[in-house]
Order: structure tokens, then C-alpha cells, then sequence
């Protein structure tokens, strides 16, 4: 049922209290006076409770088990960092309150900034982007202002990989940028041969995310990162797969000159049903003035603001960011330290390792060999055995309580599987999740119209998405 | 070992010895070693991180939210107690995007309710589930209208908040498109005259305020009419007002976007509020971020999923809509719990609330001698001539529990001396009283 089913004329959820001030004419045109009150529900706070109390018992989520959604690290999200981010102190603060009455919220944000240029190998970085894909067009800005500033106005291309995250072509056509794709080698990694064709001086920026999304680790970054810096191509980085390398190598060393973060993956910031994240960006010294206004600055033991940066790529939003977000990710990387941090690049690539090798032996792995955080599987082969897709195995293993994998990305591999276990998952949970895929597969060859049918266990099943989309419906009809 | 990671040490040996390798080093063989440690602190207990961040956190001042009068798009409102108590349920907060819509029907049947209540405030056919923030929503608007026409200039009003319009020139200038704004009158509505002036073959868009910046309620109506048709028509406006004025789909509005922070979400230090964008239902296949509908399952019982999937990043990848992917969800979800619970008379009830008190405020500082400068009808924020020095007032102020209007001049430097004052429900008469004695 919808809310608005159960609303009923004349019931209320809450009482204002009376401000004791008189009520005063509304001095608007009458054209301007809203004549009916939008039909928002009138529910009971009771109504309102059972309401989404019930609709979240409709949801899977990390609390619920295993989540092993491949390029989202869908690890667990510590609830002390729950509890940090609603102290009153950074819940209720106004962006425009003097510096002097911030000073912990500035700090706050200027000490995470400098953890994370530790973490990542950066000289600067800016908080502000509200995501991944917001910190990716930050990027794309400051390279093209980069560019500009030094009167290079031939660079209008930036090379992106086939195997990249959808968000990459599109940030960088955003920011002004034709695309140009390229085709990932037969080890899935980039084509040192494929990337000499198209690197020349009209090229701006590559794109990178290393490991990739592939889950395998770009060998040759350093040899890229030469390759495009004498062509006089920035390199940039795509952060969200950096749960991998943690502790161990950082962008920075590896010759890129810009990095995104997202926060919402590798520093444990819940994902909140697809956002807020947070996805900081993190530049090379030559490209600091461009970061986007304001910045934090630190003057004797003083934190403020300053707006006033003549070559900044300007505003990406109001205010500062995702405050809440940070002090989530601040939490985190206090709570586990650097000793923390490392562990969890090891155990994430561990995890990922040892179920790709129990995976592969139900299911083919696209890139055998070790893999970074996580790996690609396909049952193309079941598939024509059996006609049984990619799809149907995943709606099965909801019916066994799992979350599936992420499904046909990227787009260079065929009914394959995306999975990413991360580090806060036991052994025993890996162990279960590859016996029950391989009872799965054992119903496939059995009796593939099972699989076909599936999901039988869920709040509702088979969604038709195809006619959802011809024929839409974007909200609830009330003359039903 | 560590609390978040369950590893014990003869299971990393099994695991190891599964994979046919020595060392967890033999993982790495393809990655250079660039650092053996990060120059950072080791972790610490739970007790320790609390301890610590509670004392950072104390260096921030809390004010009583009946003695803030500070708005300019982050407001101080009621928000009742369910609010944060539903929308902390980690069901929601620990789930991603509805991927799987079988198992993720709590968040796309929340999210297509708010998509509703979001249309019915705006009179508008279609809402997505969300954009970063008001700024980004509005230069998303901005795009959306030249996908709409292939037009590549801009007028918007002056009077449009000033972050708003820095981001949509932020987004704008890359793709050529030229914003040229508009000036406003002396009652702080658009300038007619010059917006008449500025129109010509190229203009894509008009963007107004509703209310603007100032507070000041533009007329829709009259501006429409001299808009060609054409022209995609966009307006910026705050959703507790929209409870007391008509809706903007009324008067022929394109697209409406705004900050939907006011609708139920703590103020955050400025973020994560959320950005609302709302359209007609012929501009749907132009228009950025995600969209739930309601379809059947293979039963026929109603269920959700995500739609139009095809306008966006992953599918059209270069050629998308938008690059939005991660959106602002769980505020969405903040959102239509709070309107749920608030209901309609409540909304409207805010509104005037929040009008009353403004209004007693602006009576009283004109009684005192204070020039307001505009002479527009505004809704809940007003802009007045505070005097010299006002800054270090405001300052002043603040030592002593208020945070008063806003001094103008750092976001808009025309306006020396002037201040932005804000009342919402939360403002009694005696805080009001108060914050007058320094006046
Ligand atoms: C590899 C990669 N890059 C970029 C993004 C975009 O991040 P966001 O969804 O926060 O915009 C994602 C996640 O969706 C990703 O997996």
C-alpha cells in the first residue's frame, strides 16, 4: 500500500506550537495564492511509523548480509560513525555562521583533507564533491582549465578505457570533452599499442581506475603515466576502486596528477540507498590554484574560508560539500589508522582472491590470475547450455538471501558477474555464498525453467522493467 | 586483528593455501610497493575515536534554533521526531541503488511516493529521485533546456542565490553555453523591461526565483507572458513556500528545481541537503538523474523499478543525460517521511508560521527606522539596510547566542551594510524581541 492509500482527510502526524505572533495579511497577487493544498498524505505519526517500518523490511542492505555488488564496495558501516555524525555539533551548524563558532567543523574538514592527501600521494584536495561522479567532472574542470591557462587550447579529447565505469565518458563530455574509447587488451588491461595510436597533443587527460574495474591492476601504470606525460596529458584516477591498494602503493606515486575518492566505498560512508556520497579530489601541486572555491585555510591555529582564488575552476555547489559524509570517513580512518587501513587492503584482495578460486570452479573467470578486490565471472557457457542468463542465477540467489553481483559491467565481458566481497566479510560467508552459487548452477542444468522463474522468495517478484519503461508511470495516480 | 574485520589468522592460512600461494605479498605481484606506512596515527578503540571527536566537536557553537535568523537555502525548521528515527533505519541507510528492485522495494516505492509529493508542491508531471543540491540541480536545469532547444544562451534573473548561479556558470561555460543575467527593480522582482530586452533568437532559458534570493515572490504569470514559446521556462523555488503560493506547473513552468533541505533535514553544515528537479512529462527523455515507476511483477502485483535507464551514464555512457549516479537518496527518504508526517495543513501551517514572524520582524525593524530594501512582497526572508558596521555586529551577535541576518556584502558585494533576516516557525516572538534589542 502507498502512503497515500493510507491517508485519510483531517488525520495529522504532528502539532506546531503556537509563536504568539499575529497573523498577518498575505500581501501576494491573489493569481499567486495557492487555491488547493497539494495532496501530500494525512496520516497519524502511528501511520506514518508502520508505514516505513514496513518498507524497509522490503529492503536488502549490508545489515541484512552479503553484499557483493563488484565496483560499489558494499562493505559494513561502522554505527560509531552513525553516532558521530549526528552529535548536535555537526548536525546543526549553518554554513554561514561566523568562522570563529566552526572552528571543529573546519578542522575537521581540513585534517580529513590532509589524511587523505597522505592516503592517496596528492599535494592538495578539495571535500566539496557531493560523489563520485561529481568529483570526476571537478576534474575534467581543472584539467581543462589547466590546459587553458597555459594557452593549450588544441585539447579537446580525453582517452577512457572500454572497460571504464559509465560515469567517466560522461563526466568528461560534461566538462566539454569529446571521448574517445579505448579498447581494453586481451588481458584486460590497457593496450600499450592501442593507447600510443591515440595519444597525441590534442589529448587533455586519461582516465584510469587502477586496479580497474576488471579488478585486475594496470602493470604498466608507470609506463602510461610517462607515455602521457610526454604528450602533455594529465593522468587521472578514478578512486573508486583504492579499497585495493590501500597501505600499499598511492595514485600519487604511481604518476597521476588527479584522484577521486569516493568516500561511500573505500572509507565506509553508508550508501543510503544510492547517495549522499562524497568524492574529494585530490591534485598534484601544479594544479592546486584550480581546485574549486572556497578552500580551507589554516592560519596560526585559525581555520577559514577563502573565496577568493582567481584561477579556481569556481563553485561546484553551495556551501562545502557533504559535511555529514566526512565526518563519517573522518571516524572511519581515525577508528582503523594506518595499521587498520592496510589490513583492509589485504583482506579485501585476500577475500577476493580466494573466492574467485572457489567461484572458478562453478562458473569462468574472464581474467584468470590474481585479481585485486575483485574479479569478473561469466556463465556464458551455462548460458548456451542451458539458456539460463546471468540475469536468472542473479534473481536466484536472492531467493537464498543474498544480494547478486553486479551484473553486465562492465559492458566488455558477456553474462558475467562483477563480485566484490571486501574485507569486512568472513570466510565462513564466502564459503556459503559459493555453495549455494554452485547449488544454483546444479538447478540450472536440472531444470532451467526454475531458474527462469526465480525470484519465488521476495516482497514481490519478477519486475516487468521493460513496459515500466514504454509506458512510464513517475507517480502515484490518485484518481485510481 | 580488528573489530570490523573477522579474519582469524588460521583462516588467512586456509585461505592462502586455497589460492596455491605463500604470503598475502604474493597478491601483490603486479603492484609496486610505493610506501611501507602511512604517515598516520594508528587506529584506536571505539571509546578512544569518541572521546576525541567529541572534544573536536565542541569547538563548534550550537545555536538555539529560535535565535537563528540566518537562511539564504540552509533553514532551520521543526523537524519531528520520526524523521530521523525512520530514516535511520539501517535497512535504508546500508542499502545502495535499487539495482535488484525485487529485494529493494522499501527504497524504490519511498522513492516514488517522494517523486509524488514532489509534484504535487510543484504542479509538475514528473520528479527524478534527486540531484546533489539545489546549485547542481539548477545547472542541470540549464543543460536540460539546451538538450530541449539547441539554443545556448541563458538569462537569469540577478537575484537567483548567488552559489546557484557561480555552479551553473561552473557547468555551463565548458559546453558554451552563455549565462547573462537579468536585473531586478526596486521592489527586487525581475526588471521586465530588460528581460525583454535580452531575449532574442538564441535564448534557450529564463530562470526566476520563487521566491528569489532577496525573499521577494516574483510574479510567474507576468513573466511567462512575455517568454516566447520556445523558451524553457525555469524556475528555482523553495518547497515550504509552495505550500502557500501556486504552484509553478500552473503558470507554465518547464522545469522547477531547488534545495529540498528545508523539507525535514538537519542543516548539516551546508551538506547533504538535496536537490529537487522536477519536469513535464514531454522533456522526460531530456532530463538527468533517476526515475522510478511503477510497474507489475510477473504476478501481477504492483511492485517498482528503476525507468528511462536509457538516458543515463551507464547505458549512454558519453552521451548520457547527465553523470549523475550516486544521488542524494536517503534525503529524498528524509524528505517524503517528513511531508508524510507534516501533511498538507501542517505544510501550509509552516509556511505561515514562518511568514508571520518574518514579516513581525521586518514591521518592527521599519517602526525602529530600518530601510528594507526591496519593496516586493516577500515569503520568509527579506533584505534590510542594518547599518554601519554591521558586520562586526553580527559578530557581536553571535558571542551572545544569535546568529542574526545574514550581513549580504561577502556573497553579493553591491550590498554594503545590508543583511538577508530569516524567520521560520522556529522563531518566537521573544527571540524575535531579543535579537531587536541589538537594532
Ligand atoms: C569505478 C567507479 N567510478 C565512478 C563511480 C561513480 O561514483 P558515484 O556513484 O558516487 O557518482 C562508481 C560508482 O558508482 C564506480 O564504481
Amino acid at each position: 500500500m502507498t502512503i497515500f492509500e493510507i491517508s485519510k482527510e483531517g488525520r495529522i502526524g504532528f502539532q506546531l506550537p503556537d509563536n504568539n505572533i499575529k497573523d498577518f495579511e498575505i500581501n501576494l497577487p491573489e493569481h499567486l495564492l495557492r487555491k488547493s493544498l497539494p495532496r501530500l498524505p494525512q496520516v497519524s505519526e502511528v501511520d506514518v511509523v508502520r508505514h516505513y517500518t514496513n518498507l524497509s523490511t522490503k529492503n536488502y542492505s549490508v545489515d541484512v548480509g552479503f553484499y557483493p555488488l563488484g565496483s560499489c564496495t558494499m562493505k559494513y558501516n561502522p554505527k560509531v560513525n552513525e553516532k558521530v555524525a549526528s552529535f548536535e555539533e555537526f548536525s546543526m551548524i549553518h554554513p554561514f555562521q561566523p568562522h570563529e563558532t566552526v572552528q571543529g567543523a573546519l578542522k575537521l574538514m581540513y585534517d580529513l583533507k590532509e589524511m587523505l592527501c597522505e592516503i592517496t600521494g596528492m599535494d592538495d584536495m578539495t571535500l566539496i564533491p557531493s560523489a563520485g561522479a561529481h568529483g570526476e567532472l571537478t576534474g575534467m574542470l581543472i584539467s581543462r582549465a589547466y590546459h587553458l591557462s597555459r594557452g593549450d587550447t588544441k585539447r579537446t579529447k580525453v582517452i577512457v578505457p572500454d572497460s571504464a565505469h559509465g560515469t567517466n565518458p560522461a563526466s568528461a563530455r560534461m566538462a566539454g570533452f569529446d571521448v574517445i574509447e579505448l579498447k581494453s587488451g586481451p588481458d584486460g588491461r590497457v593496450d600499450l599499442n592501442e593507447l600510443e595510436k591515440v595519444l597525441d597533443e590534442t589529448v587533455a587527460v586519461i582516465m584510469l581506475t587502477n586496479p580497474n574495474t576488471l579488478g585486475l591492476f594496470e602493470k604498466d601504470i608507470l609506463k602510461i603515466a610517462q607515455m602521457a606525460h610526454e604528450k602533455g596529458a594529465l593522468l587521472y584516477y578514478d578512486g573508486a576502486n583504492l579499497n585495493a591498494i590501500l597501505g600499499r602503493t598511492r595514485p600519487g606515486d604511481m604518476g597521476f596528477d588527479i584522484v577521486h575518492l569516493n568516500l561511500h566505498k573505500t572509507f565506509s560512508t553508508p550508501h543510503g540507498m544510492g547517495g549522499p556520497g562524497s568524492g574529494p579530489v585530490g591534485v598534484k601541486k601544479h594544479l592546486a590554484k584550480f581546485l574549486p572555491i572556497p578552500e580551507i585555510v589554516k592560519t596560526e591555529d585559525k581555520y577559514t574560508l577563502n573565496y577568493n582564488k582567481p584561477e579556481s575552476i569556481g563553485f561546484i555547489r553551495s556551501y562545502f560539500g557533504n559535511f555529514s559524509v566526512m565526518v563519517r570517513a573522518y571516524t572511519y580512518i581515525k577508528t582503523m589508522g594506518k595499521d587498520g587501513l592496510k589490513r583492509v587492503g589485504e583482506m579485501a584482495v585476500l577475500n577476493a582472491n580466494y573466492l574467485r578460486v572457489k567461484v572458478s570452479k562453478i562458473m569462468d573467470i574472464a581474467y584468470p590470475g590474481i585479481c585485486m578486490h575483485e574479479f569478473v565471472s561469466t556463465c556464458e557457457k551455462l548460458t548456451k547450455e542451458t539458456g539460463v542468463k546471468a540475469l536468472d542465477i542473479a534473481k536466484r540467489l536472492l531467493d537464498y538471501g543474498i544480494h547478486a553481483p553486479t551484473m553486465y559491467f562492465p559492458l566488455i565481458v558477456h553474462e558475467d558477474f562483477m563480485i566484490e566481497p571486501t574485507e569486512t566479510e568472513s570466510k565462513d560467508t564466502l564459503d556459503k555464498f559459493a555453495q549455494i552459487l554452485e547449488k544454483i548452477f546444479n538447478e540450472a542444468r536440472e531444470n532451467p525453467e526454475l531458474i527462469k522463474g526465480a525470484p519465488y522468495n521476495t516482497p514481490v517478484r519478477r519486475l516487468d522493467d521493460v513496459s515500466a519503461s514504454r509506458k512510464p508511470v513517475f507517480k502515484y495516480n490518485f484518481e485510481e | 586483528m580488528h573489530r570490523y574485520i573477522p579474519h582469524t589468522e588460521e583462516e588467512i592460512k586456509e585461505m592462502l593455501k586455497e589460492i596455491g600461494i605463500n604470503s598475502i605479498e604474493d597478491l601483490y605481484m603486479d603492484v609496486p610497493k610505493t610506501i611501507e606506512e602511512y604517515n598516520l596515527e594508528n587506529g584506536k578503540d571505539e571509546f578512544s575515536v569518541l572521546k576525541e571527536i567529541k572534544s573536536l566537536s565542541k569547538l563548534n557553537k550550537v545555536f538555539e534554533p529560535e535565535k537563528v535568523f540566518a537562511g539564504a537555502g540552509i533553514y532551520f525548521h521543526y523537524i519531528p521526531t520520526v524523521v530521523e528515527t525512520l530514516s535511520n533505519n539501517q535497512n535504508f541507510v546500508t542499502a545502495y541503488t535499487p539495482y535488484q528492485a525485487e529485494v529493494s522495494q522499501g527504497t524504490l516505492q519511498a522513492l516514488f511516493e517522494y517523486q509524488t509529493m514532489m509534484c504535487e508542491l510543484t504542479g509538475m508531471d514528473v520528479a527524478n529521485s534527486s540531484m546533489y543540491d539545489g546549485a547542481t540541480a539548477l545547472a542541470e536545469a540549464m543543460l536540460m533546456a539546451v538538450r530541449i532547444n539547441n539554443k545556448t544562451k541563458i538569462l537569469a534573473a540577478g537575484s537567483i542565490n548567488p552559489e546557484f548561479l557561480a555552479t551553473s556558470k561552473t557547468y555551463c561555460t565548458p559546453q558554451n553555453i552563455e549565462i547573462e543575467t537579468v536585473k531586478w527593480t526596486e521592489s527586487g522582482t525581475i526588471d521586465l523591461e530588460d528581460l525583454k530586452s535580452k531575449i532574442d533568437d538564441n535564448t534557450s532559458a529564463v530562470v526566476v526565483g520563487y521566491p528569489n534570493f532577496f525573499g521577494i515572490v516574483e510574479d510567474l504569470k507576468q513573466i511567462k507572458e512575455i517568454l516566447p514559446d520556445n523558451v524553457v521556462y525555469i524556475v528555482v523555488s523553495e518547497p515550504i513556500a509552495l505550500s502557500i503560493l501556486e504552484a509553478p506547473g500552473k503558470f507554465g513552468a518547464d522545469i522547477v528545481v531547488g534545495e529540498g533541505q528545508s523539507l525535514g533535514i538537519t542543516p548539516n553544515y551546508g551538506g547533504p541537503g538535496i536537490g529537487f528537479f522536477t519536469t513535464l512529462a514531454k522533456h522526460v527523455r531530456k532530463m538527468p538523474g533517476r526515475i522510478i515507476g511503477e510497474t507489475k511483477d510477473v504476478d501481477g502485483k504492483k511492485g517498482y523499478v528503476m525507468i528511462l535507464q536509457t538516458r543515463e551514464q551507464h547505458i549512454r555512457r558519453a552521451k548520457a543525460t547527465s553523470n549523475i549516479c550516486s544521488n542524494h537518496a536517503l534525503m529524498a527518504l528524509k524528505n517524503a517521511i517528513y511531508m508524510s508526517v507534516i501533511g498538507p495543513e501542517g505544510l501550509r501551517k509552516v509556511a505561515r508560521m514562518s511568514y508571520n514572524a518574518t514579516h513581525y520582524l521586518a514591521e518592527k525593524l521599519v517602526e525602529k527606522g530600518y530601510n528594507l530594501t526591496f519593496n516586493g512582497p516577500f515569503f520568509n526572508e527579506f533584505v534590510f539596510n542594518a547599518g554601519e558596521n554591521y558586520y562586526e555586529k553580527w559578530k557581536t551577535m553571535a558571542n551572545e547566542g544569535i546568529l542574526g541576518p545574514l550581513p549580504l556584502e561577502k556573497a553579493m558585494p553591491n550590498f554594503k551594510n545590508s543583511a538577508l533576516a530569516c524567520c521560520t516557525e522556529v522563531n518566537t516572538k521573544e527571540s524575535i524581541d531579543e535579537l531587536l534589542k541589538h537594532f
